[in-house]
């Protein structure tokens, strides 16, 4: 019990360097939580360049953009040059001269506000994938959020996200609580958790094998007995520590030892995020709820963390009255994320980690065509997605939805948002997207292969 | 990290009642963590002094303890409605006149309503917490929990925080009944009919939801039942829906013809679908294991992949809910009489639920709840908010509960509960409800002769928070407690609450 290591001093004991000196490495890594196992493979690679993308698939990364409350589409990517949009918005349509132009014979450009996006797509870093929805839309928040998080249009199920990992874990497939584990050892090697920047994990992130990690912020992520003096700390680790060393020495995998790891990896990677974020970060970012979490994603991406999904939400959106043209509160939130997502792009750059970060940006739902009596507008439908880095088709995909032949009063989507989730996972995650979505969709080449 | 154990174990197959000389402290107090949510040192003793019959007997018989009883007028039922006639014309008036003024007006009133309704569901979730916390019916609560997750509804697609308590009412109502009366009744129940789309269940377009999850997560479980008989049972069920707070079945909606569901013909409905579903062998199989799961051990739910005497020992539980009827109540009295039920493999295995783990902190260590808002909370943060189970197959349970964030949470939530300090800064914003730790030190509290010693002290504290005593434990909680104290320090209350801190932030805590 004596001479234990000082708990500040992270390298003297953290678990990855215990775990690489240890021959019981195969079996641990059967109930290893994986914070921090997983993190000897997965150290950045500054030097990598776009080329050898093809050979780093474990390095890839996704990070998952949502706007909540449903985001006007129309005003997003405008169609200015169209009659119709002039005609049914007369208070919020924003005209050529508001506009960053994107394809001037369509007539179609980005909202005047979001000169970072604006720069990313000229510089071959941004696809926009135009009238993105589902059949049979969904106008409640909470339903249409479901189905995006599901991607099934009956929302019930589990998370696509989470889905992905059940694929990727422990033989639990198409995700069958209980179905028998795979015997294959290295099927059995669990990924690292995903991990939600927030109070709690969106149900995009809920699979079937493992919960995903919550991170609001540092301070929430530690042992609040530490800040309870020095010598309770000391015991507590110590005894963590030996406790998680006699378990490793034994090959124990029950309940208790399970959660002895879990407790001290909790330790490891507490300290390592924390020194993470405390770390400057090589941009400066705005100030603002979404750049604060984009910063500590990219924090989190060069210190090496091995988690492969980031998820961080934006919003609100819901702007059912004033939402202003080409200023007001839909301006100002957009300049938010595109000044976000700009400043995470330059910090991954600077890092040499954007070849292995795709971004991809989404809302529950789009709104209606025209405006409404308060100068604001309803939930409505289809809507664009961005997808940003280097390994996108840069430019826009699909076609924008015909403002005249509406249904309802609403657009019509043209394409199904679940084919860039087939495509992501498929081309980007490695992952079978037939498996994790239940059935195949076409591609739309959104991402270079 | 599998969710399940991957340990082989061996365990007796015997359900015939375990004898009064083996049933001492140990098991006295693991009947009562898995029947209810712990209980202190003396409730410990009660139990173990009047033996297995009696004991699971007052826990199994609720009905006979007074409770108070939360009527259906405790919560406001009409805060979402639907629109009378008059308003409803007034608004398609509007709508075609171009009267923005009018229908602005009817929007922000549904949105103050829904506000509205959103701060009542936090209320009933306080309530139902507060309920747990305080019932003198432990097992009655336990048992509505496992039905909330079994038939797993969320407010989330319900968007009705009335028809959530009403649900839970159904659950608590029938918690010990017959599984007969409560698939009856949530084929029938508001919030159910809603959150699984059945109100748009009609003879020309029905819709399968409900008839799938009915089958697949409520009663027989997958590979029981072919596609052909759920297109089937959602035909059964067209014009199953509700009307304001009441369940209304919609004549012209129901589909007429003939059916035909797992082996059953005739014009079927909701009630003879039930009928067919129970004739299935597989029903009660699937339930058990599901009440086994709850109850005893995180098991997969493939019988193949457990061991000899645990599979033995569901399979005689699962015969004898079928012939007994599926009446619940003696099923339960028999798996927790039974040898099965206290063989060492099960004790102290289970991963504690974040129910289990707040709701038996508080019970078992007379902490103060101090805020309920907070410990809601920290329960939506441990991956545990009741009545908004984070999809329709409920909460999976065992190490799934377990990360490294939701470590921290179930550690914190105890260091909140203990001292009243919170892991934002500013740090320890104390929390003026006092907590009594020395209190829970049996020997202190005995009158006669006992002078214990730090160590005995923190034994005795051991065996209260983990249920053992393990000198390595002991040891480091007494110097961390202590710090550069002498002996003597643990009479103090405050270096008491640092040794529970400890205790309770020690990975053995999280089992039960």
């Amino acid at each position: 019990m004596s001479n234990h290591l000082n708990p500040s001093d992270i390298k003297a004991w953290t678990r990855r360097d215990f775990l690489q000196s240890s021959a019981m490495f195969a079996s641990a890594a059967l109930t290893v939580p994986a914070f921090v196992q997983s993190s000897a493979l997965a150290l950045p690679r500054p030097m990598m360049g776009l080329s050898s993308i093809a050979g780093v698939d474990e390095d890839r990364i996704l990070v998952v953009i949502q706007l909540s409350g449903g985001n006007d589409g129309l005003n997003t990517l405008v169609p200015y040059g169209d009659d119709a949009y002039q005609r049914v918005r007369p208070r919020i349509a924003l005209s050529a001269n508001e506009v960053l132009m994107l394809n001037r014979n369509g007539g179609l450009g980005l909202h005047g506000s979001m000169s970072g996006f604006k720069e990313l797509y000229d510089e071959g870093m941004c696809a926009i994938v135009q009238g993105v929805g589902y059949p049979n839309p969904n106008r409640s928040h909470f339903a249409s959020m479901d189905i995006w998080h599901t991607a099934d249009t009956a929302g019930t199920g589990d998370g696509w996200l989470g889905k992905y990992v059940d694929s990727q874990c422990c033989g639990y497939g198409s995700g069958t609580p209980g179905a028998k584990a795979s015997t294959n050892q290295a099927q059995n090697d669990p990924p690292p958790p995903l991990i939600a920047i927030g109070k709690t994990a969106p149900l995009a992130l809920h699979g079937r094998t493992m919960m995903p990690v919550a991170i609001e912020s540092a301070d929430m992520y530690q042992w609040t007995g530490e800040k309870m003096g020095k010598d309770l700390n000391k015991a507590y680790i110590g005894s963590i520590e030996d406790r998680s060393e006699a378990d490793m020495a034994s090959g124990a995998e029950d309940n208790k030892s399970f959660l002895v790891r879990t407790a001290m990896d909790a330790q490891v990677s507490s300290k390592k995020i924390r020194k993470a974020v405390d770390a400057e970060s090589l941009v400066q970012y705005p100030n603002s709820q979404l750049a604060n979490q984009l910063s500590m994603v990219a924090s989190m991406i060069r210190a090496g963390m091995p988690t492969r999904v980031f998820y961080v939400s934006h919003g609100s959106f819901d702007t059912h009255a004033n939402q202003g043209g080409a200023q007001g509160t839909h301006a100002r939130l957009l300049q938010q994320l595109s000044e976000a997502v700009s400043a995470f792009y330059k910090d991954l750059k600077a890092q040499g980690n954007e070849g292995r970060v795709l971004s991809s940006c989404f809302s529950e739902f789009g709104r209606r065509v025209g405006q409404n009596g308060s100068g604001g507008t309803d939930h409505g439908t289809a809507a664009p997605m961005f997808l940003f880095g280097p390994m996108v088709n840069p430019g826009l995909h699909s076609r924008y939805p015909s403002l005249t032949n509406l249904d309802n009063g609403d657009l019509k989507y043209t394409v199904d948002f679940r084919q860039v989730y087939a495509e992501v996972l498929d081309e980007w995650l490695s992952a079978p997207s037939k498996e994790v979505l239940g059935r195949g969709y076409k591609h739309l080449r959104v991402l270079k292969s | 990290m599998p969710a399940l154990e991957t340990q082989p174990v061996k365990t007796t197959d015997s359900i015939a009642a375990i004898k009064s000389e083996d049933f001492g402290y140990t098991e006295a107090r693991h009947l009562l963590l898995r029947a209810g949510f712990g209980g202190t040192d003396e409730q410990i003793r009660t139990l173990a002094r009047w033996g297995p019959e009696k004991s699971v007997d007052h826990l199994v018989n609720y009905g006979k303890i007074k409770a108070d009883e939360a009527g259906a007028d405790a919560f406001e039922n009409d805060i979402i409605r639907p629109l009378t006639n008059e308003e409803r014309q007034r608004v398609n008036r509007a709508r075609q006149t171009g009267d923005e003024d009018t229908l602005a007006m009817y929007r922000t009133e549904r949105q103050r309503r829904q506000r509205e309704d959103r701060r009542q569901m936090r209320e009933i979730q306080r309530a139902w917490i507060t309920r747990m916390i305080e019932s003198p019916r432990p097992l009655e609560e336990k048992m509505t929990l496992f039905w909330h997750g079994h038939f797993a509804t969320s407010f989330r697609g319900v968007e009705d925080s009335y028809h959530m308590y009403a649900q839970n009412r159904l659950f608590r109502g029938n918690a010990m009944g017959n599984l007969g009366n409560l698939l009856r009744g949530i084929v029938r129940d508001p919030a159910m009919l809603k959150y699984l789309n059945n109100n748009q269940n009609r003879k020309d377009s029905p819709n399968e939801n409900l008839g799938r999850e009915l089958l697949e997560l409520f009663s027989l479980g997958e590979g029981n039942y072919t596609e052909r008989d759920i297109k089937e049972a959602a035909r059964t069920l067209t014009g199953f829906t509700f009307e304001d707070n009441d369940f209304r079945f919609n004549q012209n909606q129901h589909d007429n013809g003939p059916k035909n569901v797992l082996g059953v013909q005739g014009n079927l409905d909701g009630n003879s679908l039930v009928s067919a579903i129970l004739n299935q062998q597989a029903c009660a199989l699937f339930i058990v294991l599901k009440l086994y799961r709850f109850f005893v051990r995180d098991i997969p739910m493939d019988l193949s992949a457990i061991d000899t005497g645990s599979r033995k020992a569901i399979l005689r539980l699962a015969q004898m809910f079928r012939l007994g009827n599926y009446e619940i109540k003696p099923v339960i009295r028999k798996m927790l009489l039974s040898k099965h039920f206290y063989d060492p493999t099960n004790i102290g295995s289970k991963i504690k639920s974040p129910s289990e783990l707040l709701i038996g902190s508080v019970r078992s260590l007379q902490v103060p709840v101090r805020d309920i808002g907070i410990v809601t909370e920290a329960m939506e943060l441990m991956g545990q908010s009741v009545f908004l189970p984070p999809s329709v197959k409920g909460w999976d349970g065992g190490r799934s509960w377990i990360n490294t964030s939701t470590m921290f949470v179930r550690q914190n939530t105890l260091i909140y509960l203990l001292t009243g300090a919170l892991p934002t800064r500013p740090l320890f914003l104390k929390d003026p409800a006092y907590f009594d730790a020395l209190a829970l030190v049996p020997s202190l509290n005995t009158p006669g002769d006992s002078d214990p010693s730090d160590e005995q002290i923190v034994r005795e504290l051991a065996m209260v928070t983990l249920g053992q005593a393990n000198d390595d434990v002991v040891d480091s909680v007494l110097s961390g407690a202590r710090g550069s104290q002498g002996e003597g320090a643990m009479r103090e209350n405050e270096v008491v609450v640092r040794a529970l801190v400890m205790l309770t932030s020690m990975p053995e805590y999280q089992l039960c």
